[in-house]
């Protein structure tokens, strides 16, 4: 426990979860709006596409001064996401050769300007890692002012434009009847992507940054069914994932905060699939599982009911064995079942030791209410 | 002389990036044509996870059980992200968005945790070096050979055998799974095959190019070809002879500049892409525009004749006959009017005489298909 204070009285570690925490709400805001626009994989392009932008950012700068490279993250980012509209929009080339084109295209270029400015040398030499990774060891206070600008200016859009956003989002052809410019609306909410990106290009780096889009939005998406609930739970995942991730490595020594954080976000992501009430695997498998208990009951009802009418005796008891190979699997849970609703009971079959069952009234009153409604359905 | 060739550092990094970006196409053209192509970029990230896992268990970083165990982790990332897509709880696109960063970073993790002073880094997994290819040798037959010049060997030969062996089932299945399945080619097999093979070639390409610049020549150079042919053969073959013009150029130009080898042959890739995209024949976006041009003039021709006929028998043709007219009643700009009037004169299908614009015979006859379309069929009849 004092471990944790000791941590948390650490200024590094402060910047650090701070930015995480930052990143978490900008990247979990224009998630949701990626993952059920269906362009998830977007921000991976971009993120990929931004290290051009990092190199030429420098480049220009001449240092390691971090407005400008963030603002050339920015600027290649935006220019990959207009490329992919470009070569979706003109030809028949499908949107994800669009995106492994312009992604795979322009980290190639940002690998070859970066062996430029290594080969030039000097004390402000530009680490790799850094941009690949992120190091977030490396952020500074003055850097949060940017990043948290950055993240303001995304929520100011997303907050005046929300209506506009909501409708591109799930219906675009009403949009574009009510007027709106679909289009516009389309390349601005790609394009904010792009400033997501910039937040998190320094904590979890370009490779990873498409799960810190994606991870909370999914994950929030089990839980919610309103645009503003998922939009809320998925900044709160981002930050929770941001903030977590940044604390467990700064516990551990050589690990980096980019590829825990995503792990938490992941870990997350699994936690929802599975447990979402209502939604999540496991309650899918419950029910399915309660589904088929009923069904094989019903239908033991059935043919004990069945039964008793062919030989005219309503009291006709069938025995378990008879049902057993009557239905070719095992019927005992589905008679203690019935048993216990109180559709069936137990009699004595001297001199047969085993169990034979009867129906009880309310047995047969329920077997032909179940025999009146499937003949209903078939009539249907 | 074979030992002369195979001690010739340029040509060794030459033939590795042909036979990387060979291997790379042939697959790519079918990935790309099913729309999978993003597929290639979760199997190229999750290699790195596969590639430590394989290191942990057997401390092995080169040969076949290597690459096939690197390589089961990029099937895995598809088995995964398909499941989770079929759960419908979330669409394909983020599944598969999900899956690779998940085991990415935790390769990456692996790394910086058990195999720090391992020749494993993550650097070198995602960028390779492949001016590098040459330090590593096995001697074979009393001759050096790179290890990753024959592994891409082998590795082109299999995907060579396959695409050639598997022409028709593979056509069919890209262009018509639902025939494919019903004919009994099982498309989905097929597929997991195609997406296997794309998983080894990503490992015995890694150090060389790297898994990210591998992506490029997977997925561009069929991409480029798409656009300048609409049969699967010579797509195939161009996007082949893309590759190597890409891997040759690349080369130069990267030691001209003294830059990343591999960076520079994937960028090539993009230009040709880029030029493609621009000067395609029949889909490029400036064959597009003249068409688009063409069409405008051939639409504003038919309106000119239409108006010059309308007013030619009425008293207002000495007002409305004019190019002042054209630019007032219709709207259009004086440059569009004088170039639609010059394209009319081009065509013999109107003159000019006192001023004024009238049709020719011809003219005539293209005003009289414009009005009154039905009187053709009559004649015809």
């Amino acid at each position: 426990m004092s471990g944790l204070i000791e941590l948390l009285n650490s200024s590094i570690v402060q910047t650090v979860a701070l930015g995480a925490a930052i990143l978490g709400i900008v990247s979990g805001t224009l998630g949701a709006f990626a993952v059920l626009r269906q362009q998830s994989l977007l921000g991976d392009t971009l993120s990929h596409a931004a290290l051009p932008g990092v190199c030429l950012g420098f480049l220009i700068a001449g240092t390691r001064d971090m407005g400008s490279i963030l603002f050339g993250a920015f600027v290649s980012g935006a220019l990959a996401a207009v490329l992919v509209l470009v070569i979706v929009r003109h030809t028949r080339l499908k949107t994800d050769a669009a995106l492994g084109i312009v992604l795979s295209v322009f980290f190639a270029v940002g690998v070859v300007l970066l062996t430029l400015i290594q080969g030039q040398g000097g004390a402000a030499r530009l680490d790799l890692a850094t941009f690949l990774f992120g190091q977030a060891a490396a952020i500074l206070r003055s850097d949060l002012w940017i990043m948290g600008g950055v993240t303001l200016v995304a929520l100011a859009l997303v907050t005046a434009l929300w209506k506009e956003f909501k409708l591109v989002t799930f219906d675009p052809d009403y949009a574009y009847t009510l007027g709106l410019r679909v289009g516009v609306l389309d390349v601005l909410l790609t394009v904010m992507v792009a400033l997501a990106i910039v937040v998190g290009l320094q904590l979890v780096g370009v490779v990873l940054m498409v799960a810190m889009l994606i991870a909370p939005a999914a994950a929030a998406r089990q839980w919610v069914t309103s645009l503003g609930g998922m939009v809320l739970l998925s900044a709160v995942f981002g930050v929770v994932a941001g903030v977590g991730g940044a604390l467990i490595s700064a516990t551990a020594r050589g690990l980096s905060t980019g590829p825990v954080v995503v792990l938490v976000a992941s870990a997350l992501v699994l936690v929802s699939i599975l447990l979402a009430p209502g939604r999540g695997l496991l309650w899918q498998w419950w029910f399915a599982w309660r589904q088929q208990q009923g069904l094989q009951a019903q239908r033991v009802l059935l043919s004990v009911h069945a039964i008793s009418l062919a030989h005219d005796d309503p009291a006709y008891s069938a025995g378990q064995g008879m049902l057993d190979a009557l239905h070719h699997v095992p019927t005992r849970r589905a008679l203690s079942k019935l048993h216990a609703q109180g559709l069936i009971r137990p009699v004595a079959h001297a001199p047969e030791t085993t169990p034979h069952w009867e129906l009880t009234p309310a047995g047969h009153a329920e077997a032909e209410a179940v025999l009146r409604r499937l003949q209903r359905e078939d009539h249907r | 002389m074979i030992a002369a060739f195979f001690d010739n550092i340029p040509a060794m990094i030459l033939l590795t990036g042909v036979l990387v970006g060979v291997s790379a196409a042939l697959l790519g053209t079918f990935l790309v044509l099913r729309g999978s192509a993003m597929l290639t970029d979760a199997i190229s990230h999750s290699i790195v996870f596969g590639i430590i896992v394989v290191w942990l268990l057997t401390r092995q970083v080169a040969g076949p059980v290597q690459v096939i165990g690197a390589a089961l982790a990029g099937v895995l990332t598809v088995v995964l992200s398909e499941a989770l897509a079929r759960s419908r709880l979330v669409k394909m696109d983020a599944a598969i968005g999900l899956v690779f960063p998940a085991l990415f970073a935790a390769g990456v993790i692996l790394i910086s945790l058990y195999a720090r002073n391992v020749h494993i880094d993550v650097d070198t997994v995602l960028l390779g070096e492949i001016a590098f290819v040459w330090l590593h040798t096995v001697t074979l037959g009393g001759v050096r050979v790179p290890v990753a010049l024959l592994t891409l060997s082998v590795v082109l030969v299999v995907n060579l055998a396959f695409v050639l062996l598997l022409w028709k089932e593979l056509k069919l299945a890209v262009f018509d799974p639902g025939l494919a399945a019903a004919l009994g080619f099982a498309p989905g097999l097929l597929f997991y095959a195609l997406l296997t093979l794309t998983s080894v070639t990503a490992v015995a390409s890694f150090d060389a190019v790297g898994a990210i610049l591998f992506i490029a020549f997977v997925i561009v150079p069929p991409a480029s070809a798409f656009l300048l042919t609409r049969r699967l053969d010579h797509m195939l073959l161009i996007a082949v002879a893309l590759a190597v013009l890409s891997c040759v150029s690349g080369y130069v130009l990267a030691v001209y500049w003294d830059v990343s080898i591999g960076g520079m042959m994937a960028s090539m890739t993009g230009v040709f892409f880029t030029l493609a995209l621009l000067l395609a024949p029949q889909q490029g976006l400036v064959a597009q525009w003249l068409r688009r041009r063409e069409q405008r003039l051939d639409n504003d021709c038919m309106a000119l004749v239409a108006h010059v006929f309308s007013h030619q028998d009425s008293p207002q043709r000495g007002v409305e006959n004019t190019t002042q007219a054209l630019i007032e009643h219709l709207g259009w700009p004086e440059q569009r009017a004088q170039a639609v009037i010059l394209r009319g004169l081009d065509r013999g299908l109107i003159r000019r005489d006192d001023g004024l614009l009238w049709l020719s015979a011809k003219g005539l006859a293209m005003a009289r298909e414009i009005f009154e379309p039905w009187a053709r069929a009559e004649n015809s009849l």
